[in-house]
């Protein structure tokens, strides 16, 4: 307003600090971004619709697979992470099975307003089932059509429940930037509910879970190989801990030879070729690496002190990361999988359970920052943006939280959460929301989120 | 195990009961005093005093050892008979030759609470040098061969592990002819696979100070626990530092 009387170097002031004002304002706003964009998660989503499917037939199975159909549905692309979805109340009455039959300006307009309707019709006959599924855009009226697809399988729950996924994990592929979903993906994890610690799987949204080991004493620590093919886990056996691995193909045990001592804590590279895992057969415990079968075995680290649960970058698998206690309570570290290059990456408090993203550019971990006796701080979930060391917390005030695991598309973590005398798995958006509970019988722990 | 928690539980109980004594005895005494004054606010009365003990195992042979673990709140003055004045807070180990009762009485500004860890002695053992090994049953050997507790996150062997390292050392010394299985255990908080490594360097800790105190490393072995198999399972720290040891066992 005075402009015109203040003398010139006072002006300056002013614009450099507006100029530094706005700067803030601008970092400020953009604090999420680098997890948003880095995690895949975007900043705008689009708007979808899944409609009811139409029941084509009248087998009574129909109805009930329809149902199951039609909740899968919605929920894997709830999941996603990257849609805005119409809620069901607000979606036009009309149930079109085929695209004659959708009027794509009533989806379009208010209050449904959708960019993208998916769309279908379900069938049951003979035992057979039959689902055509459609994705149409409601803004190209001229040629609206997406994704047309059409699956055929034994009338079943599950396999209602694997159309809805494959057909969620195509929509997700052509309007996710390209990334494969997650919803046919499946978690390990170690749960108590037998009587004793066994590794078992369960769908990526905690459906269809049940046991892949049976031995009856503590098995922990599974990590599935990138393939698919085998588990890697640890177990107690009469000389104390091995690593063990089982075959999902043959549904056994098979060989690997573990090094003598204290083994634990194994981890793939994402090309299946090697494991990295902790050995104390120095009498103390370092971090190893050595081939699919246990061979060609060496060792990368030589400190004194703990040194567990380390994992590939896999996008390079040239650095590992991992949690060494040397120089007091335990902290995050990398390293070159040759053991060079050595780099503290957590400042404090009691730091474990680091897991890469699949693109490389974060860990995930969990963090008590204020841990010491007489300090009860909360055990939460951060992730860590390797280059710049910069950080964010996403559990707050909710239990003990550890075990953090990547899904494939970098969206999502499963984790362990520890809270009200009762341990169970959860899973959420890399950005720290849509928690959710995936286990709700016995003791649930160190979820492993598959590879695809 | 069972032994144990029953034995708190009327401990808890106990003290209950002597908190309401002590609250009712208070209420007598202000219907006495004159009516007009209005009762003072709660938060102006000093809290009551809040004592538990535990004592792990609770039974020994004599000269066994046993740990006494307690803890109060809102004392000023926390004694334990037979031992005298203690911190508010602590563990402490004690060898009883009879069965005794650790009475832990905790005064404070709003009262006085107590607690007691009975410890029941078996009969006297052989002295240990006149056995031999195949008479080394598994309890013999644990009230010659004690376990080691270790502060929190560390795998350091404390001053008061040396001197029962000694001891240990020199029983094994005695019986050259017995293996000995050196389990790493840590308490319940913190990540179960780090536990796990702890776990290991606090068994190898033990290894290697039986070792330096003149015992074959052939005869001993390592297994380490970590947090799977939680000796006392309260979430205290007088249950976490139970939890934080170096235990040995023959090695059948």
């Amino acid at each position: 307003m005075n402009r015109r009387l203040v003398k010139r170097p006072f002006l300056l002031t002013i614009f450099v600090t507006s100029a530094i004002f706005l700067l803030c304002c601008f970092s400020g706003a953009s604090a999420q971004d680098w997890v948003r964009t880095g995690t895949n998660l975007g900043v705008q989503r689009i708007r979808l619709a899944a409609a009811d499917f139409k029941a084509a037939s009248t087998d009574a199975q129909t109805d009930p697979l329809k149902g199951v159909f039609d909740r899968t549905l919605y929920n894997d692309l709830k999941n996603a992470g990257i849609f805005d979805m119409v809620s069901k109340s607000m979606a036009p009455t009309q149930t079109p099975g085929s695209p004659q039959e959708i009027n794509l300006s009533a989806w379009a307009a208010a209050p449904s307003s959708a960019e993208m309707v998916a769309f279908g019709s379900l069938s049951v006959n003979g035992g057979q089932e039959n689902v055509t599924g459609f994705l149409f855009d409601t803004k190209n009226a001229q040629s609206p059509q997406i994704l047309g697809k059409q699956y055929t399988d034994t009338a079943s729950e599950e396999n209602t429940r694997h159309i809805a996924h494959r057909f969620a994990d195509e929509i997700i592929l052509r309007l996710g930037g390209g990334l494969n979903g997650i919803c046919e993906t499946k978690i390990y994890f170690v749960s108590n509910r037998g009587g004793s610690k066994e590794i078992w799987v369960m769908d990526y949204d905690g459906e269809g879970q049940h046991p892949v080991t049976r031995l009856g004493s503590i098995s922990i620590s599974p990590r599935v190989s990138p393939d698919n093919s085998r588990v890697a886990f640890s177990s107690l056996g009469k000389d104390g801990w091995s690593i063990r691995m089982y075959s999902l193909e043959l549904g056994r045990l098979v060989g690997f030879e573990s090094p003598a001592g204290t083994t634990l804590s194994p981890a793939w590279s994402s090309d299946g070729s090697r494991l990295a895992f902790s050995s104390s057969k120095t009498g103390d415990p370092e971090i190893y690496t050595s081939d699919a079968s246990g061979g060609g075995v060496s060792r990368v680290t030589a400190f004194r002190g703990p040194d567990v649960s380390p994992v590939w970058n896999p996008k390079t698998n040239s650095q590992i990361a991992w949690v060494s206690g040397r120089s007091g309570l335990p902290q995050i570290y990398i390293m070159d999988s040759d053991g060079a290059n050595v780099q503290r990456m957590t400042d404090g408090g009691y730091a474990t359970s680091p897991s890469w993203s699949p693109n490389g550019q974060f860990l995930a971990f969990s963090w008590n920052r204020k841990y010491g006796p007489g300090a009860p701080g909360g055990q939460d979930i951060y992730i860590m943006d390797i280059a710049s060391k910069r950080w964010i917390q996403l559990t707050h005030e909710a239990g003990s939280n550890d075990f953090p695991s990547w899904s494939p598309d970098g969206r999502h973590l499963v984790f362990q959460r520890q809270e009200n005398g009762r341990t169970e798995i959860w899973s959420m958006l890399a950005d720290g929301t849509e928690q959710q509970q995936l286990t709700r019988d016995g003791w649930n722990a160190m979820p492993n989120w598959s590879w695809k | 195990m069972q032994i144990y928690f029953r034995g708190l539980l009327q401990r808890r109980s106990l003290t209950l009961a002597t908190g309401v004594t002590i609250l009712s005895l208070a209420a007598g005494c202000h219907k006495k005093a004159a009516p007009p004054p209005p009762p003072p606010p709660i938060s102006n009365a000093a809290p009551a005093p809040t004592a538990t003990i535990t004592a792990s195992p609770s039974v020994v042979n004599a000269g066994g050892g046993v740990v006494l673990a307690w803890r109060t709140t809102d004392a000023t003055d926390v004694s334990i008979d037979g031992i005298g004045t203690v911190p508010s807070a602590g563990t402490r180990t004690v060898n009883p030759t009879e069965s005794t009762n650790y009475h832990l009485v905790a005064k404070g500004d709003g009262g006085t609470a107590d607690a007691t860890a009975r410890v029941t002695v078996n009969a006297a053992a052989q002295p240990a040098s006149n056995l031999s090994e195949s008479d080394v049953t598994d309890s013999v050997f644990h009230q010659n061969v004690k376990d080691i507790f270790y502060d929190y996150d560390s795998y350091d062997i404390r001053s008061d592990a040396q001197s029962t390292i000694s001891q240990d050392a020199n029983f094994l010394n005695q019986h050259p002819g017995l293996k000995v299985v050196i389990g790493g255990y840590c308490d319940e908080r913190g990540s179960t696979e780090y536990n796990l490594a702890l776990g290991e360097n606090r068994a190898n800790a033990a290894k290697q100070a039986l070792v330096s105190a003149g015992l074959s490393p052939d005869r001993l072995r390592t297994v380490s626990y970590g947090k799977e198999k939680q000796f006392c399972t309260e979430h205290d720290e007088s249950c976490w530092q139970l939890n934080r040891r170096a235990q040995f066992s023959l090695d059948k």
